[in-house]
């Protein structure tokens, strides 16, 4: 692995090396580290680009680190990894995009993420996309996540993209079939220049007493737009809250469109959406601590998207 | 040493200051007088939040006047807003850090002294975000904690008091004699409170834009509850109105 591809993978998984516990790591295409461990199985699949991730039940605090790292200008593909979680399961997968683009072709990938979890399983997933690079290539990132959980899974999700890429749609459905099951989604996004991001998650409360809780933040800078569509249908007895928040700067557009479903009367749904600048007194009071206006923005942004 | 030369304002055509000069190098300046007097506005444009319409702020023989809020932090001046700003993410760490104290865990304990003077438990406080999770009391009490923490030579606080909650009212006066103690500067408080008027070294009067009465503390205070039975009672009025949770 190169410098480059290095400081990628720092970026999308916080890794500074191999990392502890059962690890994939994709460069340019291809599987290039991987380490399975006695309760975490990871298997190549064989018709299509992409890996299997099993995980034996009643494996507990162990992690998953699926990190893929493109440096090569105009590499382009589209990897399906599917996660088998078993019951009562406590497991953190930590996934990512860097792609580092210093020439003049597109360098794309797109990932289709699938996680069936058991029953009373818990799972932690945190997926981070960043690209960098001075070629006029762009650097497209397209990731979809599908989610089904059992009775009484709960799953947390902290998706982020915070620089660097130029075209993005980002997809997340969860169908939440199982009685007693949860949900919470942090999604992040910033763009800046002419980037464009779309970003849809919608949540399916199916089941009795399933609950979600969906948060969006965004902040758009310069001439980037950002659309997010926020959907929760409440099909049985349940709870769901969606928050949308987001900054606009400079020429920035921002679309955010929520929508609720209910199809039972014991569905309680509420969504909360607001789009504003910074405000002026957020930069004063950081001013009079000595921070200069553009420090202070920046750290407004950076608290904002934490 | 602070000196104000010739400080007018006006907005929407109202004359809020009306050419206000003044010099203080006093440890302890209370600013008072009825609420629309101009106290806040006074205070902002020595911070340099608002400027000026014209006149000078000269601080330590430098004239300020032109510089942007930051510069002005940086050369040692700190302010507490009277409504203290709310930051979604943000966490009173993050706002310690910038006061000057990090918060590493060698210094919690520094931190925890920070807090615990203004009568909040660090460890319950440190991690948690600026944001509408925290009411209006305890936003208060961060804001002056952060503000003295600064330690700067000159410290301003708009209304400290107003919306301080249950929290003790002598705690507050100690934080303003620690901070008096700590530092060799000066603070200056715009303030309603008897006891704060009557510790103070000197006191500021406004009136529509315009001071009334500068002197010794004891004397403006004399004046104002002997001579100026209206002041006193709005005085009494504003302070009751603290004491039922102030305007926040």
């Amino acid at each position: 692995m190169d410098s480059i591809e290095k400081s990628l993978l720092k970026e999308v998984a916080a890794l500074d090396a191999l990392p502890v516990g059962a690890y994939n790591i994709r460069t340019n295409g291809k599987s290039s580290a991987r380490n399975t461990t006695a309760n975490i199985d990871i298997i190549s699949k064989t018709d299509k680009s992409g890996i299997d991730i099993i995980i034996k039940p009643g494996t507990k605090n162990q992690s998953v680190h699926i990190p893929v790292i493109i440096s090569q200008t105009g590499l382009q593909e589209l990897v399906y990894n599917d996660f088998f979680i078993g019951e009562d399961c406590d497991v953190t997968i930590v996934a990512g995009c860097g792609i580092s683009n210093c020439g003049g072709e597109d360098s794309k990938h797109d990932g289709i993420h699938s996680f069936h979890v058991g029953k009373n399983s818990k799972v932690r997933y945190i997926e981070k996309h960043y690209g960098e690079g001075t070629g006029t290539g762009k650097r497209l990132m397209n990731p979809t996540t599908l989610i089904e959980l059992e009775e009484g899974a709960h799953m947390e999700l902290e998706t982020s993209q915070i620089a660097g890429i130029n075209d993005t749609v980002r997809i997340t459905r969860a169908n939440l079939s199982g009685k007693g099951s949860s949900i919470v989604i942090h999604d992040k996004i910033l763009t800046e220049g002419d980037q464009n991001a779309k970003a849809e998650l919608s949540v399916e409360l199916n089941a009795e007493n399933t609950s979600c809780d969906l948060i969006s933040r965004g902040v758009a800078k310069e001439e980037s737009v950002q659309q997010v569509d926020i959907k929760i249908d409440g099909n049985a007895p349940c709870n769901g809250h969606a928050e949308c928040d987001s900054i606009i700067m400079d020429k920035g557009v921002i679309i955010a469109t929520p929508q609720l479903k209910a199809t039972n009367v014991d569905a309680a749904l509420i969504h909360e959406a607001a789009i504003g600048k910074i405000a002026g007194e957020q930069l004063m009071k950081l001013m009079t601590m000595g921070l200069s206006e553009k420090e202070a923005e920046e750290m407004i942004i950076r608290g904002f998207l934490r | 040493m602070l000196e104000l030369k010739n400080i007018s304002f006006t907005a929407d055509g109202k004359e809020i200051l009306k050419d206000i000069s003044l010099k203080t190098d006093d440890r302890f300046v209370a600013v008072t007088g009825p609420n629309g007097s101009g106290k806040s506005t006074l205070m902002k444009i020595i911070m340099g939040i608002t400027s000026p319409t014209s006149g000078r702020v000269i601080l330590d023989g430098e004239d300020i006047t032109d510089l942007p809020i930051n510069e002005r932090a940086n050369k040692g001046i700190s302010f507490a807003f009277q409504q203290p700003v709310r930051f979604k993410g943000l966490r009173v760490r993050d706002l310690l850090d910038l006061s000057g104290e990090k918060t590493d865990k060698k210094s919690f304990e520094k931190s925890c002294a920070i807090l615990s003077e203004v009568g909040l438990c660090a460890k319950d406080y440190i991690d948690r975000e600026l944001d509408s999770t925290l009411s209006g009391g305890e936003m208060k009490r961060i804001e002056i904690a952060m503000t003295a923490a600064r330690g700067t030579k000159l410290t301003l606080f708009d209304e400290p008091e107003a919306g301080i909650d249950l929290w003790s009212f002598n705690s507050l006066i100690n934080v303003f004699e620690k901070l008096y103690n700590k530092t060799s500067g000066t603070v200056m408080i715009i303030s309603h409170q008897e006891r704060i008027l009557n510790i103070a070294d000197k006191i500021i009067y406004l009136k529509d834009g315009s001071v009334v009465e500068y002197d010794d503390g004891k004397k403006v205070m004399s004046h104002l509850s002997n001579s100026l039975p209206d002041v006193a009672c709005k005085i009494l009025t504003e302070k009751n109105n603290c004491v039922m949770g102030g305007n926040l």
